[in-house]
């Protein structure tokens, strides 16, 4: 078994690691580079053996936090804590921590077996063999053990950046960007497969990346990362059926936010007006309980009406539909001009052409009430899953 | 370190060009490296292969200045040259092997200093390695006399905080004097051949990605163990084109000896510019050049094999 090696050794346990078990907590933490603010007070706990991500666009501060994580970077306030154990002003080399770089630093002067033992070496524990061996063969490059990086596949070096963080067993594995590099195709199977480790091996993953669904496919737990904050923490469920900001709304997915005025409560409903037609929302689903709001709703929730379907109707006009096989995008403009995008599943019904009235219906529980002080567009322009991060634009 | 991508010739994998336009540049395109190489290619047959070919020959010859010379195949004369000047032959080699050390020591933390910490000072710090350049080889060894002039401020300075006892003691000077020991002809070396070093190591260094030395701290390495473990192994290429660029030149030079030394420093470069220059005794100059070349040669071939760094390279 690939992995029994690493399971059945025993935590660190060397004297300047005896608190690796417990979490990672970061308390108020800030960042400031001159005048810019890159971590603004932020709090966040991470639970020991989840994977979790901060996801957010360029320049959001997500990188800047996890080098923070590393000892990379020196928190201006704040403090970086493993289990009990504050790591702040703690050297890189000091910390139970390993990082997985965004474009790997593997040392190319060392062949794969050595750039994977270089930390046990470092630290010097015995058996380094046994335990390469094991690593490697958990990223499937037993064969290439005796090759230099630099003659490797994109997607090989990245298993061998992987390779040589996991096999410290550290409190916190980093992970920046670690996929940014590859092509999708590659990517996809990626991420997978470091889903699978992590789950093998058990270790606490932070995962830094401005691929939304990336995260999503990954992670346990995601935070939506924003000018130096954290805008909303959840499971990828959470995040992606009931955003709590604008921006979380449009950067996890895309989001159908329609300006609307809460009129008054019918039992645990809000009733809310849209431009003239009335619709509801659970109270619970929404950030507001009074005056106006963004009123949202996923694309795909929206439905094309039929006759006699329950829940909230809105009727447009088709203006675009674009059939794409498994399902149809239409937009569909609104009387007040608002274009809404709706995912139609194909579910036999043709596809309505342009110019036809269409009337959408979606269930109150599938709605979203938001600030309407927020900007409708935050975080919409960020998305670009497939544009690489310039290289320490995050920070 | 990155390969390269090597671009095959455009048609060569195409099987066999169609017409004779194609052939052309195919052809064409073959023949572009050697005509880039054509210029050196002259240029070393002319300055250096044809010069070597007589210097081999005269230092077979008998014969003298007046009467002529005629080549007799006089293969004595090389050990007779080694037995007599084996001394400054040997000389040579230490004083050029102590102020390739000497060049490296100071070479290397100015270089590193100027890869990784020097920031907007770059490029400043880049020119003043050269700015010795600016002028002549001759003037700034002169200079250096007046350094360490006896009576100078370095002299005075050594005496000062005793270093000069010191010096004394390990047998590098004698008396008060700096001028005319080994210790200056070294310094002198040193100081000459500073930027042969500098410049490669700064070049192999400044290709370092820095990411490289943050993977080494977060794998638990201290400052100093990455150092040793990462930086200095990628530098090895530069550490090795800057020994041998010092090395080389250092071990035939013949203007620090004669202008910073005296006649118990004597190089074997003066050698050889005085049996050629002076004692007209062209055999023997050109027999201890070709000594020379082969034993740095030999040394060179031996250092870059032990260093192991042909695959850097």
């Amino acid at each position: 078994m690939a992995t029994s090696a690493l399971q059945g050794a025993p935590m660190p346990t060397t004297d300047d690691r005896t608190t690796s078990d417990g979490d990672l907590r970061l308390v108020g933490i800030t960042k400031r580079f001159g005048r810019f603010t890159a971590v603004d007070d932020l709090d966040l706990t991470v639970p020991q053996g989840s994977f979790f991500a901060l996801l957010g666009p360029s320049g959001c501060g997500k990188t800047t936090t996890l080098r923070m994580v590393a000892g990379l970077e020196q928190p201006t306030q704040g403090q970086v804590l493993l289990g009990d154990r504050d790591v702040t002003g703690t050297k890189p080399y000091q910390r139970p921590v390993n990082t997985v770089f965004q474009s790997y630093a593997l040392f190319p002067h060392l062949d794969v077996f050595e750039n994977v033992a270089f930390g046990l070496r470092r630290r010097r524990k015995k058996e380094v063999k046994a335990d390469v061996d094991a690593v490697l063969e958990l990223v499937q490059l037993e064969h290439l053990a005796k090759s230099k990086p630099g003659l490797l596949s994109g997607g090989q070096q990245q298993r061998v950046a992987l390779a040589r963080a996991i096999v410290n067993r550290p409190s916190v594995l980093l992970l920046d960007e670690p996929l940014g590099a590859l092509d999708l195709k590659l990517r996809r199977q990626m991420q997978v497969e470091l889903k699978r480790i992590q789950t093998e091996v058990g270790l606490t993953f932070v995962h830094v990346t401005h691929d939304q669904e990336e995260a999503m496919t990954m992670a346990d737990t995601i935070a939506v990362m924003n000018g130096g904050r954290i805008e909303q923490m959840g499971s990828p469920t959470e995040l992606y059926e009931r955003p709590c900001t604008t921006f979380a709304a449009n950067f996890l997915g895309q989001s159908n936010l329609i300006q609307a005025t809460v009129t008054g409560t019918a039992g645990d409903d809000l009733l809310i007006d849209v431009h003239g037609q009335r619709v509801t929302l659970p109270r619970q689903r929404s950030t507001v309980t009074d005056g106006r709001l963004w009123l949202g709703v996923r694309p795909e929730k929206l439905r094309v009406a039929g006759p006699d379907d329950a829940g909230n109707r809105l009727t447009g006009i088709v203006t675009d539909a674009s059939f794409i096989g498994v399902a149809t995008y239409y937009l569909v403009r609104m009387p007040w001009g608002q274009e809404l995008t709706v995912v139609q599943q194909n579910d036999g019904t043709p596809p309505l052409p342009p110019g036809e009235p269409l009337t959408v219906t979606w269930l109150p529980d599938h709605g979203f009430g938001l600030d309407a002080t927020q900007d409708e567009h935050a975080g919409a322009e960020a998305i670009d899953p497939d544009a690489p991060a310039p290289a320490g634009a995050a920070r | 370190m990155t390969a390269l991508a090597v671009h095959p010739v455009p048609g060569a994998e195409d099987g066999p060009p169609d017409d004779a336009d194609e052939a052309r540049a195919v052809g064409r395109k073959r023949s572009t490296p050697y005509l880039l190489l054509l210029p050196a290619g002259v240029w070393l047959i002319i300055f250096f292969a044809v010069p070597l070919v007589f210097l081999l020959s005269q230092s077979l010859q008998t014969g003298s200045l007046t009467t002529g010379y005629a080549l007799t195949w006089n293969f004595a004369i090389y050990p007779e040259a080694i037995a007599q000047y084996s001394e400054q032959l040997i000389r040579s080699l230490v004083y050029a092997a102590s102020a390739t050390v000497l060049a490296l020591l100071i070479a290397y933390p100015l270089a590193y200093t100027i890869a990784f910490r020097a920031g907007r000072w770059r490029n400043l710090l880049l020119v003043l390695v050269i700015a010795p350049f600016l002028t002549s080889f001759l003037i700034r060894t002169l200079a250096w006399q007046n350094i360490l002039a006896t009576d100078g401020p370095v002299t005075g300075a050594l005496q000062a905080l005793g270093v000069t006892d010191l010096l004394r003691g390990i047998g590098l000077i004698d008396g008060n004097k700096l001028l005319g020991t080994p210790l200056a002809v070294v310094t002198g070396l040193t100081y000459n051949f500073l930027p042969f070093m500098t410049l490669p190591l700064y070049a192999s260094l400044e290709r370092i990605d820095p990411r490289l030395h943050e993977a080494a701290g977060d794998l638990y390495s201290t400052p100093w163990t990455g150092f040793r473990k990462v930086t200095l192994p990628l530098s090895m290429p530069g550490v090795v084109a800057g020994t041998l660029l010092t090395f080389i030149p250092a071990a035939g030079d013949y203007i620090n000896s004669q202008l910073l030394g005296s006649p118990s420093t004597t190089m074997i470069g003066q050698v050889v510019s005085g049996q050629f220059l002076r004692v007209l005794d062209y055999p023997t100059a050109a027999a201890l050049s070709v000594v020379l070349m082969l034993t740095i040669l030999a040394l060179v071939t031996v250092y870059v094999r032990r260093s192991g760094t042909e695959e850097l390279l």
